[in-house]
């Protein structure tokens, strides 16, 4: 087994100390549940002289009303949230997704910051320091090819968070904290499409809060991922479907997935989409949107053809089960 | 680099040692404690063979830095049997081969104790879902669920 390099721990007990560490040493992460983090740093892919620890941050661990909806700290773990009363009841693809990541042991650790800032993943990146050495390294960390695209100079490993999609579908913001104070964006913004630099944060902002808006009337939402295990694995395409039924007709459907891209990917376009049910001509039409969006590649066990068909089939299925229930 | 003085009780016991910041939980407990119950797999989070109790919850020690049980209290496989008496889960994995080698069994039992004290009666799927992060490469897993079953319902004969 490697050995751990060695690093300095900061134990910040609010937002503003945390960030001021953040900004005054270049270079530091920050340390939630750690269950991403410190494989990370033990396989050598990171190696932050100063982890900043937010386990001691009272204010980000709470989740509170807000305007009828929710506002979630980034330090609640995974276990609160999905078993959270209103979560449970309001927000069931929200619950799906906390509730199918990792194992029992990961969701009581791991935070809803540290899944929507988890690290990219792919088989040539998530490896042993070893490994990756007698590989000559890959180009997200310490090499210049990108085995997956060995033409190209773009890194494609894939954002495979579970709850990002959901809380997608569900128009979440986040509050993003630094020096210069709090700022509100939607959470479809703190992402660009490329494996290395897929979090659009600046060095010393960390996400202190998401916001989930209100439930509207009749709104339902479902979480669908396709993994090697039915458990403890990440996802090898997520799908999350947020749709209203009114009669015969969908009147809004919003879906959004993991897995497929650099970062998750709320899907443009569905409003066109809606009008009518979710017949073949409809679904079609969703399949082709999807198809031209996504683009998996090698990065995992399983072919992008695979994944392709994946993606396509939950889709499909949620809009029909929640379209059924709605 | 200066050491961390960590104050944490153990198995109901107060413990004191001195970590680099850098060692996670399951490197004090083992190198530093002695405690060499609480095994290592994977060091990465898959296996389970290092959970522990800290502070009430179910973690991986390997994914946990030692100088975040400052102040908390843990329940590790040491605490489990009184003496010579077992705990009726290590004795239904006994009985029940549930363990063969034997390197993922102190993992499994914290694990299966955290889970039958919060659902004294879970069903062999909730059971199975709950050890998800538990890896064995012996037995196949089905003794596993048998014995904790067996010691579910010793448990709630009480
Ligand atoms: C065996 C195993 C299986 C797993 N399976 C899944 C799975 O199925 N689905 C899934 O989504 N994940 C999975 N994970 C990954 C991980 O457990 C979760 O994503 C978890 O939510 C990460 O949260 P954390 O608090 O532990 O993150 P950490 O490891 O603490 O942090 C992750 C990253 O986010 C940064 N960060 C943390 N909090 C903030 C913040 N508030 N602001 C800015 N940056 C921050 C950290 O600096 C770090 O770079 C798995 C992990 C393991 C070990
Ligand atoms: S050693 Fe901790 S999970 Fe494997
Ligand atoms: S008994 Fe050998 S790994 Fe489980």
């Amino acid at each position: 087994m490697e050995f751990m390099p060695e690093f300095r721990t900061a134990r910040p007990t609010t937002v503003a100390e945390a960030v001021a560490i953040r900004a005054a040493e270049p270079g530091s992460r920050f340390l939630a549940g750690g269950t991403d983090l410190i494989p990370n740093i033990r396989r050598g892919i990171v190696a932050p002289p100063t982890v900043i620890d937010l386990a001691g941050i009272a204010e980000m661990r709470a989740i509170e009303s807000l305007d009828g909806g929710l506002r979630i700290g980034a330090a609640v773990t995974l276990a609160e949230l999905a078993n959270h009363e209103r979560v449970r009841t309001a927000y069931v693809g929200l619950k799906q997704a906390a509730g199918g990541i990792a194992a029992s042991t990961h969701r009581q650790v791991g935070t809803v910051g540290g899944n929507l800032c988890l690290d990219t993943r792919c088989v040539f990146y998530n490896q042993s320091e070893w490994w990756r050495r007698a590989n000559d390294y890959c180009l997200k960390s310490k090499g210049d090819v990108c085995y997956v695209a060995p033409k190209g100079s773009h890194c494609f490993a894939a954002f495979s968070g579970d709850l990002a999609p959901a809380f997608m579908v569900l128009g979440a913001e986040v509050e993003i904290a630094s020096k210069s104070g709090v700022r509100i964006v939607p959470l479809t913004e703190i992402y660009q499409d490329d494996g290395i630099d897929y979090l659009l944060l600046k060095p010393d902002e960390m996400i202190a809060a998401v916001r989930v808006p209100a439930p509207s009337d009749g709104f339902r939402t479902g979480y669908a991922k396709s993994h090697v295990r039915s458990a403890i694995d990440f996802p090898l395409a997520g799908v999350a479907v947020g749709l209203r039924r009114e009669d015969e007709a969908i009147t809004d459907l919003r879906v959004a997935l993991t897995g497929t891209n650099s970062m998750p990917l709320a899907v443009e376009g569905t409003e066109g989409l809606t009008g009518g049910p979710p017949n073949e001509a409809m679904l079609q039409g969703l399949d082709a949107l999807i198809a031209k969006q996504i683009q998996p590649m090698n990065s995992t066990f399983s072919p992008p053809g695979y994944r392709r068909r994946v993606v396509a089939k939950l889709t499909r299925s949620l809009i029909l089960n929640l379209y059924r229930d709605g | 680099m200066a050491r961390n003085h960590i104050t944490t009780t153990i198995n109901g016991d107060e413990y004191e040692f001195l970590c680099d910041t850098e060692q996670t939980l399951l490197d004090c407990l083992r190198d530093e404690l002695f405690l060499t119950g609480t095994k290592e797999g994977c060091a990465s989070g898959d296996c389970g063979a290092c959970n522990v109790m800290l502070d009430g919850q179910l973690v991986c020690s390997c994914l946990v830095l030692g100088v975040e049980a400052d102040g908390k209290s843990m329940e590790t496989i040491e605490g489990m049997a009184h003496g010579e008496e077992l705990h009726p889960l290590q004795q239904k994995f006994l009985e029940l081969n549930g363990l063969q080698c034997g390197i993922c069994t102190p993992g499994i039992l914290i694990a299966a104790k955290a889970l039958l004290e919060r659902d004294p009666d879970p069903t062999e799927t909730e059971i199975r879902y709950w050890l998800a992060g538990n890896l064995c490469r012996c037995t196949g897993y089905d003794k596993v669920v048998r014995s904790v079953q067996a010691a579910a319902e010793e448990m709630r004969k009480g």
